[in-house]
């Protein structure tokens, strides 16, 4: 089998994927260099003599003198074309498959972007209806196909077999339980294929022994159990925040992970400012949480709130909207917090909604009567999500019944127990005493390594799958690659265990035809991946009515002292992709922190507990180490002093910790997942702090940052927005010239000759600030896209990450900007991160919070262009700032004179390095590369090119078709990525196109536009429907 | 395409007439003495009947239908293919193509052997002759030495005893060494030499003009692109579409070679190219891609071909075949040289970024009907104040262009 390697080996870009060959290609000799032939062969007995000086010499003259000759050669490029082409590649050309991507937690539906038949890009299928958002780690799912770690043949006790040995084996253990009547659990993360379904129904046909076992580690039972009381079915409700007014988020991270997310194009909707209209509108959002959430930093009014009073606070909504009265609280904050959304929902109440992430069944209850009771136009229950079927307490069960003997046989995929449960550990000690235990999984993980059989099953991009997440919407997941390895299919082994004697593929064929299909055909729904029917209105069963909800149980939960609350992080998620190095290295919105999960504590929790953050000289932030305590169990995990955590409370992220099939550099922070004790994320904790080292973050939240100074982020207000002239919220910049104030735009005060940019193209790209909820789909996207390489830990942590597009995140005070930028002024913002910002501090309890792509500008006056002393860099006649990679000595003065610090340089070959042992050190992980664009090599500088390639791409289509490029054709791969459309990419120079009339939005501004620099990339300043006017951003003269 | 079948010898009016009518309908499915996707011919009238022969060639389908047992065999063996009714054939014709195709023609076979032989034994007496000829300059030159080794050492003897310097006049080194002008001069002028050679040696690296590696199959793009006129294109295809123009996959090669077993063109003996020679290539192929020759099916048992890439541009360079070739309507021999007369292919032009920039200065852009470029090129002359563009002017010359 694994001679069908040849049909990758197709042409030549594609010898990377052997192994052998291109290892021998990159060695100078192919075998070891006999050490003896130097002399040494008297002393062959002596082994572990080191060498000598002189064969130091001779080895050192030898190769000079091999590699003298060798240069006077240029090395020969083999070609290998296909025997038989296929008849739709053409090498240079991408060809595009729509799929699916579902993990267990993470759904959405893609193209994948494919060259020369290797996948190399995952990008959003708009085509589709809905879930056609790509986060960062559906983005980051293509580079876990070439993952080295991978499972790449069967395994019996840790050696290697045949899968024909290996079913023959498995057969026959399940045949002999089943002869014994003894049960064997097949447990899957939630199945949501009917074919799948279909597929364990026929197992178990075949062996009436097995049971169907379902585990999610993050399982949402208590909204599964407030659905199903409700409406009689075991599934989550839907919502589209698209027309809200009033969006009363109490704990639901929904731009994060709650009920599998997805929700970010639907709100930005509701939340961008339509200028058009005279009287523009935008929700009102209202956040409680205790952890500083991307839902949170969105929200135009953020509450933090411990975790029981967050209950108080819904408890008394409730009652007061559903029930029509309510006692009140006593205390006089939460009633005000309470009055507040009570008054906010009942201006409009349909157009308001609720939605909720209290784990308690009773919370959800109540978050289905309010939106019932109001009405609400966002509230889709009868568009049931059916994405989570895991049981409660489906671990605990297998490892009593393991115990006591009823359970003798164990298949499992999809899941990693050991891992994700806090019951892991005693669950793999039972699975040693099974009579067979079975993974099918993809990588060793910590359960898999524990069984007897591993059946290695195919990445998402080699297998075929069907998806039914939500009611009337089905989806087809189509393989895009032959597996690499000798993998199969989840399904097909199954179908194998049960000797149907089908493909998978047919399999999947014969139950649409049969099942699902109606007014369609196969071949059409293959290419568009999804099919919609109309089955919503019998999906739900009944409406019960008459539920009692116990909500005065809820104003009287338990308060803990100090509140744990695990939240999983944007990047590694539940941690199923913690092997993956993209992932890893994506800064986490809010924190800003790479490479390691930490404690988030409130300023003044870190006060009272004396841990600190301290930043050392590069910028890199130090912090305390803790003791926490969670029931019986203890970690030491470092502090990160978080503006916006809850006082009483303290984060943790989920999803790291992993120390089985992933990489060394990867196995980092310490594993949540043992303190998600009862699958709730709230727990009770004592934090004790150490004395002793501090912990080493890789955080650039103080690099690369502006230094205070002003016209980096401009807001408003929506009364503001709608009342006042735009010189007031977005006045051009003025500087002086003679004493007379000019603005900024004028030619009177430009040095600089201009550009012609009126003919042809002009690339300009928008960057709305409302409508950027900071997800970071664009940075992973980028990163596929430009071949950006991962530079790890130690070198993020000195401010030489690579990444071309980077999110800034800034904090504000409630207060005003004005005040924050005196404080910013007078004092550095080098020293103790947080030590010497007292006052700024005060009210960074608090903070709100703004996102802000910062890629490079592309300016027309660009001031790299200007240092460079070869010319590396220079300006195009379509407005990008052009860096020539062959060009430049790396004298890094263009680097230096940035004033938006987007260049990046690259230290070190990050490619074929042992040192950076992330993707592009094998052959394996460098398949992922983009062949269009250049690898940057070490001493080169390096930055966005807006997507040269891309743009070239385009119009090399529109001149072989003979025809005119059409708005919408161009575009970058971050903004392709945003499917909330915050940015918007695009040829100015067509009138009609979007990205030409948000030049001329009120809302348009350039950052730092005082030092003339005339970007190509604008912002569109943010708009908050906050209540109280508040100062717009101070402009300062330059 | 295909290589009408050569006769040595007689010019009998009917085997002419014969040959002709065969190249006209046969060819493309039977050759004289091989099987192809039909039986070899020769001999076809001795193994069966004239008249069976008669009707089997105007309708064949008939006779298999009739259950004529002869036919049906013949059908069955050769994988139940029909084949082509000619009805407009007289017997006259068949009789003619029968006669050409029992022709032997008397080949003198001595010529291919008298030059294989010659080119075996050739090559190695020049080789011979020419260590010996070394050999003996060698053992000349050794002699040479060795005399004036002998006679300096004589000289230095007789030097230390008696040689006195005449302290008037300065040899001419030393007058030279102490006049600064023309020492510096010098230095100055070695120098100047010195770097002028450096940078045509600096700048020649790395440059591959006429580089001609040894092919793993002898592919003569003279013998397809040159004598058979074969588009370059239709092996090409992908520099339409795509930047790379791509090497054809071996199933292009075999939608001729099916056909094609044995080479049959011009023969170049000085070099050893004979037919021999070009059909053992083609057997090389066959074996690549697996084609069983004897029974005319894919064997599935192939070998890709490890061709040595001649034009190789360095990663960081964007090169777009299809605006060249497609767009721009540009001859492939403008920049890859006369393919078609290249027995073996080599580099024509340099491939530097000097050679790319001097063509786009040059180069006027051809609109060819493109409404692609018919805006920005109205406005781009008005604003330049000429009729046609050049590349340069189009933006050609931007950096980013091609690389990124």
């Amino acid at each position: 089998m694994r001679e069908e390697k040849i049909y990758w080996k197709g042409i030549h870009q594609l010898d990377d994927s052997n192994d052998d060959l291109s290892a021998l290609e990159h060695r100078e000799f192919a075998e070891k260099l006999p050490a003896d032939l130097f002399g040494k062969a008297q002393e062959k007995d002596s082994e572990n003599e080191s060498p000598t000086r002189r064969d130091f010499l001779k080895y050192l003259g030898f190769s000079t003198a091999a590699a003298a000759v060798a240069a006077c050669d240029g090395p020969v490029i083999k070609s290998v074309p296909y025997v038989v082409k296929p008849e739709q590649i053409i090498p240079g050309q991408a060809n595009y498959y729509a799929t699916s991507f579902w993990d267990g937690h993470d759904f959405s539906n893609i193209l994948v972007k494919t060259r020369e038949g290797r996948p190399i890009k995952i990008e959003p299928n708009n085509d589709a209806p809905d879930f056609y958002q790509t986060s960062a780690r559906v983005h980051a799912s293509v580079l876990s196909l070439y993952d080295s770690q991978r499972i790449q043949i069967p395994k019996a006790n840790q050696a290697d077999i045949s899968w024909d040995d290996l079913y023959a084996q498995v057969k026959q253990k399940l045949e002999t339980l089943h002869q014994e009547n003894q049960r064997v659990v097949l447990l899957t993360h939630s199945i949501i294929s009917p074919t799948t379904r279909d597929i364990i129904e026929q197992l178990m046909v075949k062996y009436p022994n097995i049971q169907h076992v379902q585990y999610d580690a993050l399982p949402y039972h208590d909204v599964l159990d407030a659905y199903q009381q409700k409406y009689g079915q075991r599934a989550m409700a839907n919502y589209d925040f698209s027309s809200s007014k009033v969006i009363v988020s109490i704990d639901a991270d929904f731009l994060g992970d709650w009920q599998n997310g997805g929700y970010d194009s639907s709100y930005v909707r509701s939340r961008v400012p339509d200028e058009s209209k005279k009287k523009a509108s935008m929700s009102y959002h209202i956040h409680l949480e205790s952890n500083l959430s991307l839902t949170g930093s969105n929200a135009d009014k953020r509450i933090s709130l411990k975790p029981a009073q967050m209950k108080k606070v819904l408890a008394h909504v409730y009652r007061n909207i559903c029930l029509g009265f309510d006692i009140g609280d006593e205390n006089s904050e939460i009633q005000s917090i309470v009055d507040h959304i009570v008054k906010k929902i009942n201006v409009n109440p349909s157009q308001a909604v609720v939605v909720s992430g209290i784990e308690n069944k009773e919370a959800q209850s109540m978050v289905l009567a309010i939106n019932e009771k109001i009405k609400s136009s966002a509230f889709l229950p009868n568009q049931p999500l059916y994405f989570k079927k895991g049981e409660a307490l489906a671990i605990e069960n297998i490892s009593r019944d393991i115990a006591n003997g009823s359970i003798k046989g164990l298949i499992w995929y999809g899941v990693n127990p050991v891992y994700s449960s806090p019951k892991g550990q005693q669950f793999g000690q039972q699975i040693q005493n099974l009579e067979l235990s079975l993974a099918l999984a993809s990588v060793e993980d910590e359960t898999a390594t524990l069984a007897q059989f591993i059946a290695p099953t195919s990445h998402y991009l080699e297998a075929w799958n069907d998806y039914h997440p939500k009611s009337g919407y089905y989806n087809i997941a189509q393989p895009t690659i032959r597996p690499l390895f000798l993998t199969k299919d989840f399904q097909q082994i199954l179908l194998d265990l049960a000797e149907v004697p089908m493909t998978h593929v047919d399999y999947i064929k014969d139950y649409w035809q049969n099942n699902i299909l109606i007014d369609s055909d196969w071949n059409r729904v293959l290419h568009d991946g999804f099919y919609t029917i109309n089955e919503s209105p019998e999906t739900i069963d009944r409406v019960e009515e008459s539920i009692v909800i116990d909500a005065a149980a809820l104003i009287d939960a338990e308060d803990y002292p100090m509140s744990l609350v695990l939240y999983p992080k944007i990047s590694i998620g539940d941690g199923q992709q913690a092997g993956n190095p993209w992932l890893q290295e994506m800064p986490d919105p809010i924190s800003r922190v790479s490479w390691d999960n930490y404690l988030t504590v409130s300023i003044s929790d870190a006060q009272n507990l004396g841990v600190v953050n301290t930043t050392n000289s590069h910028g890199a932030i130090d912090g305390s180490i803790v003791q926490i305590k969670v029931r019986n169990r203890e970690y030491q995990v470092p502090v990160l002093i978080q503006p916006g955590q809850a006082p009483g409370t303290v984060g943790l992220a989920l999803g790291y910790g992993r120390k089985q099939g992933v990489k060394k550099e990867m196995q980092i922070g310490v594993n949540a997942f043992e303190l998600h004790f009862d699958h709730q994320r709230i727990q009770n904790v004592e934090i004790s702090p150490i004395n002793g080292p501090m912990h080493e973050f890789a955080c650039i939240q103080l690099q690369n940052t502006v230094m205070g100074r002003g016209e980096i982020i401009k807001e408003t207000t929506l009364e503001e927005f709608n009342t006042q002239e735009k010189e007031y919220y977005n006045p051009v910049v003025h500087v002086s010239k003679n004493h007379v104030k000019v603005s900024v735009r004028s030619q009177e005060v430009d040095a600089w000759r201009s550009f012609d940019h009126s003919i042809g193209h002009f690339f300009n790209l928008s960057i709305d600030l409302n409508a950027c909820t900071g997800c970071g789909a664009c940075v992973i996207a980028c990163q596929a896209e430009n071949n950006v390489p991962v530079v790890g830990k130690r070198e993020v942590r000195r401010s030489r990450d690579m990444h071309w597009l980077r999110i800034d995140r800034y904090y504000s005070s409630n207060e005003s900007f004005q005040q924050d930028y005196k404080q910013n002024d007078e004092t550095t913002w080098f020293g103790e991160a947080f030590g010497t910002f007292r006052k700024l501090e005060k009210a960074a309890e608090n903070p709100q919070v703004v996102f802000q792509p910062v890629m490079c500008q592309h300016c027309n006056h660009a001031p790299c262009e200007t240092v460079c002393p070869v010319a590396a860099t220079v300006h195009g006649r379509q407005g990008q700032n052009q860096m020539a990679y062959n060009r430049c000595v790396g004298t890094r003065y263009c680097a230096n004179n940035c004033p938006y610090k987007v260049r990046r340089f690259n230290w070190f070959r990050y490619n074929k390095n042992k040192e950076f042992d992330y993707h592009m050190n094998s052959p394996l992980g460098r398949m992922v590369l983009n062949p269009d664009v250049v690898v940057r090599s070490r001493g080169v500088m390096e930055k966005c090119s807006f997507c040269m390639q891309r743009t070239q791409k385009t119009i090399m289509d529109a001149k072989l078709e003979g025809r005119e490029i059409k708005d919408g054709e161009f575009n970058t791969a971050c903004a392709q990525a945003c499917t909330s459309d915050a940015l918007v990419f695009g040829d100015a120079n067509n009138q009609n196109s979007k990205v030409a009339k948000l030049k001329n939005s009120k809302r348009k501004y350039y950052m730092i536009e005082s030092i003339g620099t005339k970007p190509n990339v604008m912002y569109q300043l943010k708009v908050r429907n906050t209540e109280k006017s508040k100062n717009h951003s101070i402009t300062k003269e330059a | 395409m295909i290589c009408p079948i050569q006769i040595v010898g007689q010019d009998d009016p009917i085997i002419q007439q014969g040959k002709t009518l065969f190249n006209t309908h046969c060819a493309a499915c039977h050759k004289v003495n091989r099987k192809a996707i039909g039986p070899a011919l020769a001999g076809a009238s001795d193994r069966y009947d004239k008249e069976w022969l008669y009707s089997w060639i105007r309708n064949s389908s008939a006779m298999i239908a009739a259950g004529d047992p002869q036919a049906v065999a013949l059908f069955e063996e050769y994988n139940g293919l029909v084949m082509t009714a000619f009805p407009q054939l007289s017997n006259e014709d068949i009789d003619n193509i029968l006669a050409f195709t029992d022709y032997v023609p008397e080949v003198i076979q001595t010529a291919p052997v008298a030059v294989a032989s010659e080119r075996s034994s050739q090559t190695p007496t020049l080789y011979k002759i020419f260590l010996i000829g070394l050999v003996i300059i060698l053992i000349l030159l050794v002699g040479m030495l060795y005399f004036i080794q002998k006679r300096l050492v004589k000289i230095k003897t007789q030097v230390e005893s008696d040689f006195k310097p005449d302290p008037r006049i300065d040899p001419i080194w030393k007058a030279f060494a102490k006049n600064q002008f023309l020492v510096f001069s010098t230095v100055v002028v070695f120098f100047l030499v010195g770097l002028y050679q450096l940078y045509g040696y600096m700048m020649q690296i790395g440059i591959d003009k006429g580089y001609q590696p040894i092919q793993p199959i002898h592919f003569s793009h003279k013998i397809h692109a040159g004598d058979n006129q074969i588009d370059c294109k239709y092996c090409h295809s992908s520099a339409r579409v795509s930047k790379h123009s791509g090497i054809p996959s071996l199933n292009i090669c075999m939608n001729c070679h099916r056909n094609i077993a044995e080479y049959n063109g011009e023969e170049d003996l000085a070099v050893g190219y004979d037919t021999e020679f070009y059909t053992a290539e083609i057997k090389k192929l066959f074996a690549a891609v697996g084609w069983d020759e004897e029974n005319q099916v894919y064997t599935g048992q192939t070998q890709p071909v490890r061709w040595i890439r001649i034009h190789n541009l360095p990663d960081f360079v964007y090169f777009n075949h299809a605006q060249h070739a497609q767009v721009a309507g540009i001859d492939c021999q403008t920049c890859h040289g006369p393919v078609e007369e290249m027995e073996i292919l080599y580099q024509y032009a340099p491939l530097t970024m000097g050679w790319c920039i001097d063509c786009h200065r040059e180069t006027n852009i051809d609109l060819l009907g493109n409404e692609y470029y018919q805006k920005i090129h109205e406005e781009l002359s008005k604003k330049y104040g000429v009729e046609q563009l050049t590349v340069a002017q189009m933006g050609g010359l931007e950096c980013a262009k091609c690389h990124y």
